[in-house]
């Protein structure tokens, strides 16, 4: 079942405060994002559900916003999604050698995810890292300046990070 | 050396914080503004000192302020824009990243100055290590007595509040960042009513850029007159440019707008030249939707005068042979790029980001991504040039709000002036998936743009 715990009641209700009094509305945004954080890096009918339920919005209201915005997820994803752009400025760089590069190192095309559902691969427009380019989001934090190399080495980094925490 | 007045202190260890950033003079201009002026007059040192938006527009920010309604009442608002996303422009996460404090006071004094109580910064989602640091200093400012209740004794209460969005360019549009700041989808507004007179929440509102409120710490501290004599005519104050593409040193430089475009790419203050030892091919000066200029036209105007890092220098020539300032989202192609597929990225970064709300839009971005996809891989025709003029054409004017436009120019631009290169494409289907076609007649103007 889907469900915040106390704490995260307590910071549904700390957004909820920072808008005008009935425009609970406005707190959509951002409760959506914990929601997606809490209940498995993606936002299922369920969850859209019991945020429209805690926020007293009709579940299109959520679902409408849901489907809108880039950053949230309508199906499952990897444990760690490379998210590389692909705009110009990150092009003329070289972002299409390191798409590519990822591709093969991790055996999946864009937009799928690997077996053993770890790493999932997408490709996103701008996202304001243009001087540091190529680059991607990896959760919360940008992985600027990549090289092969460097793709290497995160990939390393995340199958260690999900080892320990296993 | 350029005079700075924004990225001044940003290399002073420890400026992040609130104790490093007050005890560099951070904070004066609250102290100024609340204690010694009113609100209006606030208002009129932002006016007198010619400061225009930062974000795009370049709209006169005091006149801006000037508009916006105060009925008895009813709750006004203030809004930072802090949705960076033209491509090329990443000058407001480097102010928000590293001078925290300085877009809080900026927005302390703007508040004062408009009346907002509860005044909001719409973020990107996807600078989402920002709101942290943003919130930190809000803490601090709130810990020191310049935010909450009865700010320095002065009875004006102000709170400042962050707010996520989720990965939509559109929401830089100041009406769909309203829609968006009261959980909607980012649907931009049909206007008139303005902002100024039915913003967030049906209440008057003031939507400004990062670097714009930023801009009215060093107004406030050296008075409005004397910023005004920082720049040239209608450009005044200094202007971030982030620098991006086939450059050595790309980053965020703030300028004062006397320099040339020429010392800005070549000099070792700030871009520092082409990188590889490359020859210049074209520029894009102000984000990806203002006019792609081939480096004749951008190193000199038609005129045959410098052209010159300023609002007037770089639209100088109107959109045929200029461009603008815009975001100050400078991004170099250099001799081996191509524009074809360059502007291909473009055009598909402006079909992922329409809202779909109006159908030139929506409609006709996905058919230039497509043509520009097939001229691209050799698959064009001739007569898909001239659609793709067309299209883009139709789109321009035709929509709700200016994302139509910023997804026309970029087409318009590059089959303007790189037309050439497009027929190249039709011409060789096999060659031009193996080889760019370089800067063929563009060469020779260049010889000024090569490096020593």
């Amino acid at each position: 079942m889907v469900q915040f715990s106390d704490e995260k009641l307590k910071k549904v209700n700390e957004i909820v405060g920072r808008y005008p009094e009935g425009k609970q509305k406005s707190a959509l945004l951002p409760v959506l994002h914990l929601a997606q954080e809490e209940f498995g890096g993606w936002l299922s009918v369920e969850t859209m559900d019991y945020v429209a339920t805690l926020l007293k919005l009709e579940p299109i209201e959520v679902y409408e916003v849901a489907t809108f915005y880039s950053m949230y997820n309508l199906k499952p994803v990897g444990r760690y999604m490379f998210e590389v752009c692909q705009t110009g400025p990150c092009m003329l760089r070289g972002s299409d050698d390191i798409i590519d590069y990822i591709k093969k190192k991790l055996g999946i095309g864009v937009g799928e995810t690997t077996p053993d559902g770890l790493f999932t691969l997408k490709t996103v427009e701008c996202l304001g890292a243009c001087g540091y380019a190529p680059m991607m989001q990896l959760g919360k934090h940008f992985r600027e300046h990549l090289t092969p190399e460097k793709v290497d080495q995160i990939i390393e980094e995340c199958r260690r990070t999900a080892a320990a925490n296993n | 050396m350029a005079r700075k007045l924004l990225l001044e202190k940003a290399n002073v260890p420890g400026i992040r914080g609130y104790e490093v950033y007050r005890r560099e003079g951070g904070y004066a201009s609250v102290e100024k503004a609340l204690k010694n002026m009113t609100p209006d007059q606030v208002t009129d040192e932002v006016k007198k000192s010619g400061l225009r938006g930062r974000g795009g527009a370049g709209f006169p920010t005091g006149m801006k302020w000037s508009f916006l309604a105060k009925p008895e009442g009813v709750p006004r608002y203030l809004v930072c824009n802090a949705d960076e996303s033209e491509p090329g422009t990443f000058k407001d996460r480097y102010l928000m990243e590293f001078l925290p404090h300085l877009l809080i006071e900026g927005l302390i004094v703007s508040s004062y100055a408009l009346g907002s109580k509860a005044t909001y910064i719409y973020i990107r989602g996807e600078y989402a290590w920002i709101p942290d640091i943003l919130e930190q200093a809000i803490a601090e400012a709130r810990a020191a007595g310049f935010l909450g209740k009865n700010i320095l004794g002065t009875g004006f209460d102000c709170e400042i509040y962050v707010h996520r969005g989720a990965g939509a360019y559109i929401c830089g549009e100041e009406t769909a960042l309203l829609e968006s700041l009261e959980g909607k989808r980012g649907n931009p507004r049909i206007k008139p009513p303005f902002p100024a007179v039915r913003g967030a929440w049906d209440c008057p509102t003031v939507v400004n850029n990062v670097e714009t409120l930023a801009a009215v710490v060093p107004i406030m501290n050296i008075g409005g007159e004397e910023y005004a004599k920082i720049g040239v005519g209608k450009s005044t104050g200094t202007k971030l440019i982030s620098a991006c593409g086939n450059i050595n040193k790309p980053g965020v430089y703030e300028i004062d707008m006397t320099i040339s475009v020429e010392e800005f790419i070549y000099s070792d203050e700030y871009c520092g030249g082409i990188a590889n030892g490359k020859r210049l091919k074209a520029c894009i000066p102000g984000g990806s939707s203002v006019p792609i200029l081939p480096a004749n036209l951008l190193l000199k105007t038609v005129k045959g005068e410098k052209r010159m890092m300023n609002y007037e220098s770089l639209s100088d020539g109107g959109f045929p042979k200029g461009s603008m300032m815009g975001s100050g989202g400078f991004i170099v192609l250099d001799e081996d790029q191509c524009v074809v597929k360059h502007t291909l990225t473009l055009a598909r970064f402006y079909r992922h980001e329409s809202c779909g709300q109006c159908s030139p839009c929506r409609e006709g971005t996905g058919w230039m991504e497509k043509i520009l996809k097939n001229i691209d891989t050799g698959k064009g025709k001739k007569s898909d040039i001239d659609l793709l003029w067309d299209i883009q054409r139709k789109i321009e004017g035709n929509t709700i709000c200016p994302l139509g436009d910023a997804a026309a120019w970029p087409v318009a631009a590059a089959i303007r002036h790189f037309r050439d290169e497009f027929e190249w494409h039709v011409d060789n289907p096999q060659e031009c998936l193996v080889r760019n076609y370089g800067l063929a007649h563009y060469a020779d103007p260049l010889e000024i743009a090569t490096p020593a």
